[in-house]
């Protein structure tokens, strides 16, 4: 039954797909859910073997840019984001829909709904059709390897980028899932028509109509994709659209997962009009199921007339935000729930915190410390384990926006005449968005201090490589910081009036200066500890 | 053969390691097995919650209904009663009893434990003084496993197997550290549920 199976995450299983289909080079910033795909490709024997490139990049914008000059020279590539990391990429994706692909490209994006480690709960789906791709989203682990074969000889045979969208739950869950044998890499080549690659508005005038001209026959794709189906039903008193893993849910309230009505399942895209056509002609309502915004609820109008009753996230039949769960799905069934043990009234929240001995405790200690004595001033922060100096007992940070933000708010407020502004950004993610804002104080000499948090890792996402890593002086000196005015600190208790008065004097400073608080993550410090 | 299985715990606790060697063990008997885990955020001393299930036959959602859950085994006894509309009217709640300090305003612990009692089916054991006559209290985590199999689809020597399978690049002190915690914790369990 399972004896082959290997239990893999969502994410391992693509990684494990990629590998097995002659994945040549892996590219991505860690974001969770999706941070696992990359590190299972680093400790994967075969990954070593071949030498597949499988180290971090500086953000998401880099690594689909080094993707796509791995296809260029017609190897395959994958490129791995949450979905917040698919806004910095955003520019190098849309275009390189336009320029197309040589060697297949997969660009996995993991959407958070409900927002466990996210700040939106944006559906990349979009993202995909706005570039106007194919995109995939699979159902169960199996399914999300399969895919991803499919994806590869779609992305060659049309020359196109191929968009993977995953879940937290599809991301994190894990499940059996068989291999297939490892193929091999594709020998390096040149593409055929290197113009498209050249988007000079003569070229991409052509490349867009290419591209326009390649949606019919991504529509017939998805109509004759495998993992699109259509399954009748007795009961056509209803039909159900249940995109990805919404598909699993639906079926968890039937008996023997026996769905008694008509079903369309879609985990590939376009949405495949003519399998809800066919539905649609037996049915009187339809019922739509999708993890993320009413995306195929939406095209609904276009696909089908509109005195259909359609129901989803639009009429209030699902809840409009937060990820679906089978009870959600078997309530917009109209199937009762059963009886449950009450919420215990015992239980408080436990909302995450900074570990035991973490070097932005006594980072934070300083900041609180020290703008209490300066009232009138505000610290920006940014995205990473020191956005919890949001939380009691320090409350020491009014932002936490977008990768790099700390620094340009700040200094956004300090042209707004704000005497002391301040931004706290972590060591990755200073060198993943944050040198470029950097610049733009010091060409200005707006008066404000950078503060970075440097625990020489990316540490929210589990402790991997930091960009930054031995280079932070380096880099701040070669943008432009004044020596006199770049201070480094190590973050600890016993150095804390040393350290407040420091940062208070460079807080008070009319210029850019930049106060690096300096520690290793002790959970990256212990695990080098466990190894030995 | 359905069992469905919410892990809970605070970030650190260990709880993934106990889904590790009960998946293992699921493997080795051909189940099916689904395991949502909880990865990021919340991992930062925050509740954690795993839903792990095993079925002799294909499994649809990867996340439990609610009131469908078997079992409830959680490492901090707080932490067992924040799942408790997954838990099926017939199911087991077992959990370690010292509670994980790393908030302010903890609830009395009187209150949470007369709450567990008060449920149908419950084994409440302290845990972290049994993994210490182990050698170590990270192994509490083992000890709670331990408590669970008599609840399981599987026996204590496919439990060992399955321990053998994922600490064995780890070296033998290792494993019979953490058999021992598992044996401690199943008959602990024994002797509550048959005292």
């Amino acid at each position: 039954m399972q004896n082959d199976k290997k239990l893999l995450l969502g994410d391992d299983a693509v990684a494990q797909a990629a590998i097995d289909a002659g994945l040549s080079g892996i590219y991505a910033y860690p974001g969770t859910p999706s941070t696992e795909i990359m590190e299972f490709v680093q400790k994967s024997p075969d990954a070593r073997r071949r030498n597949i490139h499988r180290q971090w990049s500086a953000n998401e914008k880099t690594a689909v840019e080094e993707a796509l000059g791995l296809s260029y020279v017609g190897k395959r590539s994958m490129v791995c984001m949450k979905h917040v990391g698919l806004n910095v990429a955003a520019d190098a994706f849309i275009n390189a829909a336009m320029t197309g692909v040589n060697g297949g490209l997969i660009l996995v994006v993991a959407d958070d709904p409900s927002m466990h480690s996210s700040q939106n709960e944006q559906d990349s789906r979009f993202y995909g059709k706005f570039a106007m791709i194919p995109v995939f989203e699979p159902s169960c682990q199996q399914e999300a390897y399969d895919m991803v074969f499919e994806a590869y000889a779609l992305s060659e045979k049309y020359a196109v980028p191929v968009m993977m969208r995953l879940t937290t739950r599809m991301a994190h869950s894990r499940s059996g899932v068989s291999r297939r044998t490892l193929q091999d890499e594709n020998s390096r080549s040149l593409p055929e028509n290197p113009s498209r690659f050249i988007l000079l508005p003569v070229n991409a005038r052509r490349q867009y109509k290419n591209l326009l001209a390649l949606q019919a026959r991504f529509s017939e794709a998805s109509l004759r994709s495998t993992f699109n189906q259509y399954m009748d039903g007795p009961d056509k008193s209803l039909g159900i659209v249940a995109c990805g893993i919404a598909y699993n849910y639906l079926l968890e309230n039937f008996e023997n997962q026996n769905c008694p009505y008509p079903v369309v399942k879609i985990a590939q895209y376009p949405v495949p009009s003519e399998l809800i056509q066919n539905m649609a002609a037996t049915v009187k309502k339809i019922l739509v199921l999708e993890e993320g915004y009413p995306f195929v609820e939406e095209q609904l109008n276009g696909i089908i007339s509109n005195h259909y009753a359609v129901s989803g996230r639009l009429d209030g039949t699902l809840p409009r935000d937060g990820e679906l769960s089978p009870d959600l799905a078997g309530k917009a069934l109209g199937l009762t729930s059963r009886s449950v043990f009450p919420v215990s009234d015992s239980t408080v929240p436990r909302p995450p915190a900074l570990c035991r001995g973490c070097g932005h405790i006594d980072m934070f200690s300083c900041i609180s410390e020290v703008m209490k004595e300066i009232p009138d001033g505000l610290v920006f922060s940014d995205i990473g384990c020191y956005t919890l100096g949001a939380l009691p007992p320090f409350s020491a940070i009014v932002s936490c926006v977008d990768m790099g933000a700390s620094i340009t708010m700040a200094k956004g407020a300090s042209d707004g005449g704000v005497p002391v502004a301040a931004g706290v950004i972590g060591d990755s993610t200073f060198t993943h968005s944050g040198m470029t804002g950097l610049l733009d104080c010091i060409l200005e000499k707006t008066p404000v201090t950078i503060i970075i948090g440097d625990n020489s890792t990316a540490a929210m996402t589990g402790g991997q490589d930091s960009s930054a890593y031995g280079r932070i002086e380096k880099i701040c000196l070669g943008l432009g910081v004044e020596e006199d005015h770049l201070q480094v600190l190590t973050s600890l208790k016993k150095y804390h009036q040393e350290n407040m008065e420091k940062l208070k004097k460079e807080l008070l400073y009319q210029g850019v200066s930049v106060v690096v608080f300096r520690r290793e993550c002790v959970q990256v410090a212990a695990r080098r500890v466990r190894k030995g | 053969m359905k069992t469905d299985i919410i892990l809970a715990g605070v970030g650190g606790q260990g709880i993934l390691s106990i889904a590790t060697v009960i998946g293992a063990a699921a493997l080795q008997k051909n189940y099916y097995l689904k395991q949502a885990e909880v990865h990021g955020m919340s991992q930062r001393g925050g509740s954690v919650q795993s839903n792990l299930r095993i079925s002799d036959r294909p499994i649809a959602s990867d996340l439990i209904p609610l009131g469908s859950a078997d079992l409830i085994l959680s490492v901090e006894p707080m932490e067992s009663l924040r799942y408790l509309p997954f838990l099926n009217r017939d199911g087991w709640l077992v959990t370690n009893e010292v509670p994980f300090l790393n908030i302010t305003h903890y609830p009395d612990m009187e209150r949470i434990l007369s709450e567990i009692k008060a449920l149908p089916h419950s084994v409440t054991l302290g845990a972290d003084a049994l993994a210490e006559t182990c050698g170590s209290v990270k192994v509490s985590n083992m000890v709670m496993l331990g408590a669970a199999i008599p609840f399981l689809p599987f026996s204590e020597p496919e439990i060992e197997m399955a321990v053998r399978t994922i600490f064995g690049s780890k070296g033998e002190e290792v494993i019979e550290t953490n058999l021992k915690a598992i044996r401690l914790g199943t008959d602990q369990s024994r002797s509550y549920m048959n005292p």
